[in-house]
């Protein structure tokens, strides 16, 4: 996957503790799920109903709800419109939701 | 949140940040309702939390946006984050849902200011993890400061290629390319429109230095690029496209794409707004007038919500419609209004004269917006292709709604936004019609996807029905 990395060069970030699928993992505070994600380097956030082919986040302001994930237990959240909290539980969902 | 809100703003980017100030300032009590989590819109996002070195790599248009946002801060208009709004109607009540809960509140005026999204341009296997708006990709730099960390194309058409281009290649990303899609013929259909964009003229010097920038330091600018394709099975691995009547191809992980932008319109069509196609923009804007008067009393809309003219125009705009506002509510006088406006009004007409010529410059060849191949998907949350949309037509259904009810497209949780332009054109191309007689999907409120315990817990129904 297309890997994204910091441009913030000077400074380290805070840190927050979350889960992706069950792994917990360390991402910089301040940024959304659908950041978080693609900063890890995982390269789909969701896989369709229909025909279950792989999705990632396309517009990142809210607009094209490719990015729902499912977040603390609740589906079909738009990653890129909530912001990441320490013990975050985050799930790249898989079909409609629950 | 009070209940007597005399202007209710939806949206926090320029325009609505700058209308709240005017208002606030001049003693209305207003609220501004905005689905992020911090103050800016799109253009100016993180504009309060990004560090230094990372506002330096975007450039000066971005820091522009400070003032904006601490001036909003000390204005007193009342501010509510991370809210989403999902229905607003002739009696001036807003459905709003914030932290899993809704309720209802009711204003004397309403300012729509929510801005544009980019224009969905279907085209091979651009649903492909890998392939992001080229806007999207600069809000995960405002924001989080990310960048591509490989190489990465970018691809459409519109200004923000070239800035964008400009703003990685001093991250140090490695661009690969530039493709720009306006056909060759653009730049004639534009030239007779330069002497008078020339009376705007640092768009156009803003534009030939990124371009010259990136010139000198290598980076690929092709034009009138066409048939552009994503290549891969689960992950875009490839991008191909047409280029000087030769097929060529980009190894890249990254496709960043833009056919510019326009004016989201579904809460002001759910709130039964007039709506106009705007052949120029090749897109539907909300009818208003100068102020931002809308066709239903106490709507106003502004910025690029309305009309895409880019930030420093939505920041006059809202302005404009601010001082509108305080008139209709009897706060001050109509000379004092048109004084008040008279410099934004002024500024307004000066940048007009760009207009036509960007708007040339970048138009989109109608074949590209009706021409997709049958297996492109069209509509991304229920994957309905285009294939399935002309079958449809062929069908007898013959406007987008009656394609819309018998294929689902546009049914799926973005409810419509990515797809409503594009089966429109499908079935006016295919009927012989032209999109404006095809029309566009009704739009019904919630306008954001509602969840149903919210809806059994909304409160401030009673208050609003008083």
């Amino acid at each position: 996957m297309p890997h994204f990395t910091h441009c913030d060069k000077a400074g380290e970030p805070d840190w927050v503790s979350v889960s992706i699928d069950g792994e917990p993992v360390r991402v910089a505070a301040g940024q959304s799920v659908a950041a978080a994600v693609l900063a890890q380097g995982l390269s789909w956030t969701r896989r369709t109903p229909l025909s279950g082919t792989p999705r990632a986040p396309l517009c990142m302001m809210g607009v094209c709800f490719e990015c729902l994930m499912e977040i603390d237990g609740v589906a079909n959240r738009q990653a890129c419109q909530v912001t990441v909290a320490d013990g975050m539980r985050i799930r790249r969902q898989r079909g409609a939701g629950a | 949140m009070r209940e007597d809100y005399d202007l209710a703003v939806v949206g926090a980017g320029p325009t609505g940040l700058a209308a709240a100030t005017v208002a606030a300032e001049h003693g209305l009590r207003v609220a501004v309702f905005d689905e992020q989590e911090v103050p800016g819109g799109q253009v100016y996002r993180a504009i309060e939390q990004a560090p230094a070195a990372r506002a330096e790599l975007l450039g000066p248009d971005y820091r522009a946006g400070r003032d904006l946002v601490a001036d909003f801060r000390a204005s007193g208009a009342d501010y509510f984050p991370a809210t989403q709004v999902w229905s607003l109607n002739q009696r001036l009540e807003l459905g709003l849902l914030h932290t899993g809960a809704a309720r209802m509140v009711t204003a004397r005026r309403v300012l729509i200011a929510n801005g544009a999204q980019e224009r969905p341009v279907p085209f091979p296997d651009w649903t492909l993890p890998g392939v992001m708006y080229a806007g999207g990709a600069q809000i995960l730099m405002k924001s989080a400061g990310l960048i591509p960390g490989q190489g990465v194309v970018i691809a459409g058409t519109g200004p923000l290629l070239l800035l964008l281009g400009w703003q990685y290649h001093r991250a140090g990303v490695a661009v690969q390319a530039i493709l720009e899609t306006a056909p060759r013929r653009n730049l004639w259909r534009a030239l007779p429109y330069l002497p008078q964009a020339l009376l705007a003229h640092h768009y156009v010097t803003k534009g030939l230095r990124l371009e010259r920038y990136l010139q000198r330091h290598g980076v690929p600018v092709h034009k009138a690029v066409s048939d552009l394709r994503a290549l891969g099975s689960d992950q875009l691995q490839a991008v191909e496209y047409a280029h000087r009547d030769s097929t060529q191809r980009i190894d890249t992980e990254l496709l960043l794409v833009q056919f510019g932008v326009i004016p989201q319109t579904h809460l002001a069509r759910a709130a039964g707004c007039e709506h106009r196609w705007d052949p120029a923009q090749q897109c539907w804007r909300t009818t208003a007038d100068a102020w931002g008067n809308t066709s239903v009393p106490g709507i106003m809309v502004a910025g690029d919500g309305a009309s895409i003219g880019g930030a420093v125009a939505a920041r006059h705009a809202g302005r404009i419609a601010a001082f509108a506002a305080l008139h209709e509510l009897a706060v001050i006088g109509a000379p004092e209004r048109d004084r008040l406006a008279a410099a934004d009004l002024k500024w307004l007409r000066a940048d007009l004269h760009i207009r036509p010529f960007l708007e040339a410059l970048f138009r989109l060849p109608d074949e590209l917006l009706a021409q997709a191949a049958d297996e492109v998907v069209i509509c991304r949350c229920e994957e309905i292709t285009a294939g399935q949309i002309r079958d449809a037509v062929a069908d007898g259904h013959r406007d987008p709604n009656q394609v819309k009810f018998l294929t689902r497209c546009g049914m799926g949780p973005c409810q419509g936004r990515q797809c409503s332009d594009s089966v429109a054109q499908l079935v006016a191309a295919a009927t012989g019609q032209s999109i404006v007689d095809v029309g566009a999907y009704r739009i019904r409120p919630p306008v954001k996807p509602l969840p149903v315990a919210a809806l059994a817990n909304l409160s401030g129904v009673e208050e609003a029905a008083e």
